[in-house]
């Protein structure tokens, strides 16, 4: 294929996914990879995992609830975004969105009522005023508790929890497969693309949990759980390599492939990718978070050094899994379908879909989790 | 006396010449021919489809200058537009279609004498059997009339532009103005009271064809019975029925 001289359709000199489009599967893969980690513990019984499992659980509804502002703010028509909905047309892999978001909104927030219950009733006794009235509400007028009841209620959260698993991969498995399904899309187009994103979110949900521990933990000057810390270290850092391997394999066997595809796909990478791809995504937030994983994985050392390790990679691999949702996200959209040229993109500063409204987003669920910290408190100051 | 026999020519030539050309134009327009469509089922009589014939167009730009003014289509914006594709004694390729050829195309991009081969392939809605456009549409706004043309409810489209990452053809774009897709209708409103489209209407040198599929003795049946042609992106599955005569294995 001869890319001298760049041609593009001429409708495709804008992109129509802008970094609005990135965002959506960057904080959904956040919700779901951190509610698979609270399910470990509540489904699967990992004890170390305890301290944080609830934890997981309101930093999954704090991003949840977010999840769908940057759509909504991509959307032509936000005012029949419920259309969606109301006339689903089931041909399309868009079409199913709304229930499986809504399914697994249910199931977040069943989960965290059931697990709260018992510290909402403690929270109201403590509580007056507004307070209390506010908690009373939250347990729908069911204010005592006895043993039959807390039985059940941890019999539902492993249900929900049980439940949750295939919902939180299907809602991103599912946001994987509508890129994965466009045929028309050379970057896209690949079966592989659900499983890449699953992977991507326990990855991203992992690092966001590790993350905010830490920092939380070391502000507040709390006690932490190392064991906890250390599991979760271990599990990002086999998780990141199967994400990395599975998302290399497939460049390498479509370039082993030299289709046609490769010809337009080695320009994309080695041109408008290759910092975003092959020097960021790849080289500096894959490559030095998996060297300082395995070091802290592998060998024993003192844990406040330990800890700072994981912490500064976890937060490289947040970046990393940023990264990733917008090469693809953006990347496919660099193509053109004519597959004589690229187009460019970068997002404004100050625009509608503009990065500093991307920043906002990103940025609002952290501030939501401070308040949602006040109404479920998930941190305690022994590593209990 | 000789005021008023000038008057008289002038008053005589001037009728006669404006009889003319209303005359010549309905004698020479090939526009309409009426058709009746009172219910469902006069509709499942059509099929439309369209041939290119790109061995004929010259480049002129006239079809993407109708469509946007019969379709008011948004500025950079095409429904439809033309390609050019010049190769030279290099072999090198280089193709183009500044601002969608509405302006036609003014200057070569390599040195006239080194072009060794060029030709121009308009370009439009395929109107794909098995459209992707209307496979992924989340809320159902875009579908295929029961005549064969794909269209868009733009009461009830989004805006979410999945149609526009789906079609492979790059004729989709979300018109900002309305936050609604957009694309080429085959200008369903001419076309359902028995003219022709726009783009169609306008080619001095009838590259495009619009016909009837479901009609064996149809020009485009015909066409299609005679000429050997392409489709873009077969290999897709799409199935489009816009067919191009003379197809480059360049065109994509």
């Amino acid at each position: 294929m001869d890319l001298t001289y760049n041609f593009l359709f001429p409708n495709e000199l804008h992109i129509y996914w802008t970094v609005m489009i990135v965002l959506y599967p960057y904080i959904t893969g956040m919700v779901a990879g951190a509610f698979i980690v609270s399910s470990f513990y509540h489904v699967f019984g990992m004890e170390k995992l305890k301290s944080v499992a609830r934890f997981a659980l309101v930093t999954s509804l704090a991003f949840l609830l977010f999840a769908t502002v940057p759509l909504l703010n991509h959307l032509g028509r936000p005012e029949r975004a419920f259309n969606i909905m109301l006339t689903p047309n089931f041909t399309s892999a868009m079409s199913g969105f709304g229930f499986v978001y809504l399914s697994y909104m249910i199931i977040v927030v069943l989960e965290i009522w059931f697990s709260y219950r018992k510290d909402f009733i403690a929270k109201y006794e403590e509580s007056k005023g507004f307070v209390k009235l506010i908690y009373k509400a939250l347990l729908l007028n069911s204010v005592t508790t006895n043993e039959n009841m807390d039985r059940l209620d941890k019999k539902v959260v492993v249900i929900l929890g049980a439940i949750g698993i295939p919902v939180a991969c299907i809602l991103h498995g599912y946001v994987g497969f509508l890129f994965g399904s466009i045929k028309a899309n050379l970057w896209w187009s690949t079966p592989l693309m659900f499983i890449i994103f699953i992977f991507s979110a326990i990855v991203s949900g992992l690092a966001v949990l590790i993350f905010l521990y830490l920092f939380v933990h070391s502000i507040r000057k709390y006690e932490i759980n190392q064991d906890s810390v250390d599991l979760m270290a271990k599990w990002l850092w086999g998780f990141m390599i199967i994400a990395v391997t599975l998302e290399l394999m497939e460049v390498l066997s479509i370039s082993y492939e030299k289709t046609e595809r490769w010809a337009v796909l080695q320009q994309l990478i080695n041109g408008q990718l290759k910092v975003s791809y092959v020097y960021l995504q790849i080289g500096l937030f894959s490559i030095v978070p998996f060297i300082i994983l395995s070091i802290t994985s592998l060998v024993k050392f003192a844990n406040k050094y330990r800890n700072l390790l994981i912490w500064v990679s976890s937060g490289m691999l947040l970046l990393q899994v940023l990264f990733m949702r917008w090469n693809v996200v953006i990347g496919g959209q660099l193509i053109s379908k004519s597959m004589r040229g690229f187009t460019e993109y970068f997002p404004g500063l100050w625009d509608k879909e503009g990065l500093f409204v991307a920043f906002l987003l990103v940025f609002i669920p952290f501030i939501l989790l401070r308040y949602f910290d006040k109404l479920f408190p998930f941190f305690n100051k022994t590593n209990k | 006396m000789e005021n008023i026999e000038r008057r008289r020519f002038l008053k005589i030539g001037l009728t006669s010449a404006a009889g003319l050309m209303v005359g010549s134009f309905f004698g020479f327009s090939n526009t309409s021919k009426q058709i009746d469509v009172n219910n469902y089922d006069d509709l499942l009589k059509f099929d439309w489809g369209y041939i290119v014939d790109t061995t004929k167009c010259i480049g002129c730009g006239s079809c993407v200058r109708a469509c946007s003014v019969e379709n008011s289509v948004p500025d950079t914006f095409f429904r439809t537009w033309v390609e050019r594709y010049e190769i030279n004694k290099d072999e090198k390729i280089r193709v183009d279609s500044p601002k969608g050829a509405i302006e036609s195309f003014n200057e070569d991009n390599f040195a006239p004498e080194d072009i060794v081969k060029a030709f121009f392939v308009p370009k439009i809605c395929n109107h794909c059997y098995n459209s992707a456009c209307t496979q992924v549409c989340p809320v159902g706004a875009t579908f295929h009339s029961p005549d064969g043309v794909v269209l868009i409810d733009k009461e009830h489209c989004i805006g979410c532009g999945y149609c526009v990452q789906a079609c492979p053809y790059g004729c989709r774009f979300i018109d900002h103005h309305k936050g609604t897709a957009d694309k080429c209708t085959l200008c369903y409103h001419r076309i359902h009271k028995g003219e022709i489209p726009a783009c169609v209407n306008a080619c001095p040198r009838s590259a495009r064809v619009f016909g009837n599929l479901k009609d064996p003795n149809s020009i485009i049946r015909k066409i299609l019975h005679e000429r050997r042609y392409g489709l873009l992106k077969a290999d897709l599955g799409t199935n489009p029925k816009c067919y191009y005569i003379g197809l480059d294995i360049e065109v994509k």
